[in-house]
């Protein structure tokens, strides 16, 4: 019986060695070249970053980086930073962290982009971080609320910048406080971080019994009707949703089928009202989200410098795309960035890179200076209260500033726009 | 007995003489290109188990990426805290690698024990199940950190290769040592006497049991064999990035291991290898194909991910049809009968009994 198949395992052997010695060949064949600094040559900076364009993520963020590409494609229009022309590389990752890996890598070997540019999200972030830090990659302006990013020890050349949810959900405790006293506050969360951490938050405004009731969902499960239920039975009035928007929609939608009707207070990543209205529709938002509390840092009221600003380089560039929260904080990082790379220098390397950010002349163009030096990568500190009312989503002027675990009210100071939004020096 | 002795001489042999081959590639290639080589020696781990599996035994798994994702978890389980008692190198990783094969092959008994009671179809639906109930699992075990998955501890480059190798070179150098590792059992396992009862009890189970073999013996074995490989490629991706997620092992993972077997040709060692470079380098081939036509952006946004998904489909068809062996039967024919020409007629034993 085995005398027939005498030959095949070295026909198999053979096969085998020829697949491995081709696999090295075309491999070995498309190999980069190396640089002094990686991603910078005379006339481009070709930076990158990992989005959810596709996936269960993607409803909610896939415009942020169409807009940040239209902010540089605005820059670039104008010559650019120190006459380099900025390439955005956009990637994929579905929003799933095994991808994450894999298009960070292909970013940083294959494409040798300068620095790592707004990543998105937590879970996805997490499993890039290691690996950004020991290849000393500059992670600039991580697209998430976590408290993971300001560790500047064991992560120095990665920087955060939203405010994180420590500060949005010790704001909203705190706005709960100030204008709902005595009402029953509890929290709907996302089962990850982002839903534990700005519980944390409201708990640091509201002390740890401040939370009457707490209830998680997962996102792979798209029913929330028992946690709603929950929360009405607690005798909940006000609701603070640790919720990405999608979640956001469901939660206030199905708690208006079940007639229950608290105060909603959600933080940024998921009060963006322009989105919500894509959700619950154009006749049903502005009933079910009249008096809907959400925080925002960046200057996005109703006919402000930056507001019109970013709408003219959206038509211009982005081909009038829906303007929402989603397309200020997009070009709100892309200006950051510009800011940073100005500031870098003539000739930037990673390094002048990360200097300029640590040095604390980047301010960005939120409701407070960004306070980046040394010993501090947080983003924003400071959050701004807006509501709806009446379809229209603005500030109502109240600002709070989280400072280690005291929560103090601020005034707002939006920087004004300068020539035509572009950063020099 | 001495032909038996040299056929597991010359199968060592070969698998030396590979592994070498593939540690000399990693010095030709770059970051990029190592951490794929690595990720593919990973897949290979798991699409040799699973060709044994479906080829030799029939039994049809349709959750493979699970025994996967228990090595993964298996080696962050137990790395971690080792790392966290400050065990480092070489100790920390024998750990996880135990961890990792603990629990791959608790899983994959409790599938084979499954395995040898349930056929065909019920069998494919139990692990069909399993890979869907992953998520679900992930996040309702505590300790397993829910969507986000478990970090693992990073392997750095040994003191004395240091300025040598780069990480993603030792990267691969540890996937294509575990990968040795984890196939060569099988390849072992499939040319020997287990193999032939594998074939026996794959042909008629009946006739198998009237020969004195217990095919359920035979088949919780082939599982057991083929989970312990996959969860060993489950822990060398742990290892290479660093995390372990459900998200990696999800549906599309488990048929795609399934497809690449098949287009390789179900049943055999080489053609595993080839699918598992396909599962690895054919999404990344077809992404640089739709960016380098340089298709409008949204149409190339909807195409992310689907084009390879696609592509896998029309070459499994295309592969069946053309030949139904598989690309290594097709392949190894080819160059088989092309050695041939070139070498005298191999020693045919007159009788049987010599060998």
């Amino acid at each position: 019986m085995r005398t027939t198949t005498t030959p095949r395992p070295r026909a198999r052997a053979t096969v085998a060695t020829l697949g491995a010695a081709a696999l090295a060949l075309t491999l070995a064949a498309c190999g980069g070249a190396d640089e002094a600094t990686p991603g910078v040559t005379a006339e481009t900076v070709t930076i990158g970053t990992h989005q959810p364009l596709t996936g269960p993520a993607a409803a909610g963020y896939s415009s942020i980086s169409a807009a940040t590409q239209a902010y540089f494609d605005h820059v670039n229009a104008q010559g650019g930073v120190h006459g380099r022309q900025i390439e955005y590389v956009v990637k994929d990752d579905g929003y799933n962290p095994a991808n994450t890996q894999t298009v960070v890598r292909e970013l940083v070997q294959q494409d040798d982009v300068f620095a790592v540019v707004n990543g998105l999200g937590t879970p996805t972030h997490s499993a890039v971080l290691d690996f950004l830090n020991q290849n000393e990659v500059p992670d600039l302006f991580v697209s998430s609320g976590s408290t993971a990013w300001d560790d500047p020890e064991a992560y120095p050349y990665t920087f955060g910048y939203n405010a994180d949810y420590h500060v949005e959900g010790a704001a909203l405790g705190r706005y709960a406080a100030d204008e709902h006293p005595g009402e029953t506050v509890c929290l709907l969360g996302q089962n990850d971080d982002y839903g534990e951490t700005l519980l944390e938050g409201v708990q640091i405004a509201l002390g740890e019994d401040g939370v009457a009731a707490h209830e998680t969902y997962e996102t792979a499960n798209q029913d929330v009707t028992a946690q709603i239920g929950a929360l009405q039975g607690a005798g909940c009035e006000v609701v603070v949703l640790g919720t990405v928007n999608g979640f956001t929609a469901l939660a206030v939608g199905t708690a208006a089928q079940m007639g229950f009707t608290p105060t909603w207070m959600a933080a940024s990543a998921g009060g963006d009202y322009p989105t919500l209205v894509g959700f619950l529709g154009e006749d049903l938002a502005p009933v079910l989200l009249q008096g809907f509390v959400s925080v925002n840092y960046l200057p996005f009221g109703p006919g402000g410098d930056w507001v019109e600003l970013f709408s003219a380089v959206n038509d211009e560039y982005n081909a009038g795309a829906p303007f929402d929260g989603n397309t200020v904080f997009g070009m709100s990082v892309g200006y950051t960035f510009v800011e940073a790379l100005a500031r870098a220098g003539e000739d930037p390397t990673r390094e002048s890179l990360v200097a300029a950010l640590e040095s604390g002349d980047v301010v960005g163009n939120g409701l407070a200076p960004l306070a980046y030096s040394a010993d501090d990568h947080a983003g924003f500190t400071t959050a701004g209260i807006t509501v709806v009312d009446d379809g229209v989503q603005d500030f109502v002027g109240t600002t709070y500033r989280l400072d280690g675990e005291t929560v103090t009210t601020t005034e707002p100071q939006v920087p004004a726009v300068e020539g035509e939004g572009v950063p020099t020096e | 007995m001495t032909t038996d002795r040299r056929r597991v001489r010359r199968t060592l042999l070969r698998a030396a003489l590979l592994t070498l081959l593939a540690v000399g590639a990693t010095f030709l290639l770059d970051d990029y290109r190592n951490y794929q080589l690595a990720v593919v020696a990973a897949v290979f781990c798991a699409t040799a188990g699973l060709t044994l599996l479906v080829g030799l035994t029939g039994q049809l798994s349709l959750g493979h990426a699970v025994l996967m994702a228990a090595g993964g978890y298996g080696y962050a389980l137990a790395a971690a805290p080792a790392a966290a008692a400050g065990l480092g190198g070489p100790a920390r990783f024998a750990v996880g690698v135990a961890g990792a094969l603990a629990l791959a092959g608790a899983v994959g008994m409790l599938l084979g024990l499954a395995g040898a009671r349930l056929k065909g179809p019920y069998l494919a639906g139990l692990t069909l199940a399993l890979v869907i109930a992953l998520p679900a699992i992930t996040t309702e075990v505590p300790g397993l950190g829910g969507g986000q998955g478990l970090g693992v501890p990073f392997e750095g480059v040994p003191d004395a290769l240091r300025g040598v190798v780069g990480v993603e070179q030792w990267h691969a150098w540890i996937a294509v040592a575990v990968a040795a590792a984890a196939v060569t059992p099988l390849a072992l396992l499939r040319s020997g006497r287990a193999g032939t009862r594998m074939r026996a009890v794959h042909g008629d189970e009946t006739a198998a049991r009237l020969a004195g073999i217990s095919p359920a013996r035979v088949k919780t074995g082939a599982f057991a064999a083929g989970a312990l490989a996959a969860g060993l490629g489950g822990a060398v991706l742990a290892v290479v990035t660093q995390n372990v997620s459900h998200g990696a092992y999800d549906l599309a993972f488990s048929l795609l291991l399934l497809v690449a077997v098949v287009v390789g040709g179900l049943g055999s060692i080489g053609g595993a290898a080839v699918g598992a470079v396909l599962v690895v380098l054919l999404p990344w081939w077809i992404d640089l194909v739709v960016a380098g036509v340089g298709l409008p952006a949204d149409v190339e946004q909807r195409l992310a991910g689907n084009a390879a998904v696609l592509v896998f489909g029309v070459l499994l068809v295309a592969v069946t049809v053309v030949w139904p062996g598989g690309l290594s039967h097709a392949l190894g024919g080819r160059v088989s009968s092309l050695a041939r020409r070139f070498r005298p007629a191999p020693h045919v034993p007159p009788t049987l009994t010599e060998r």
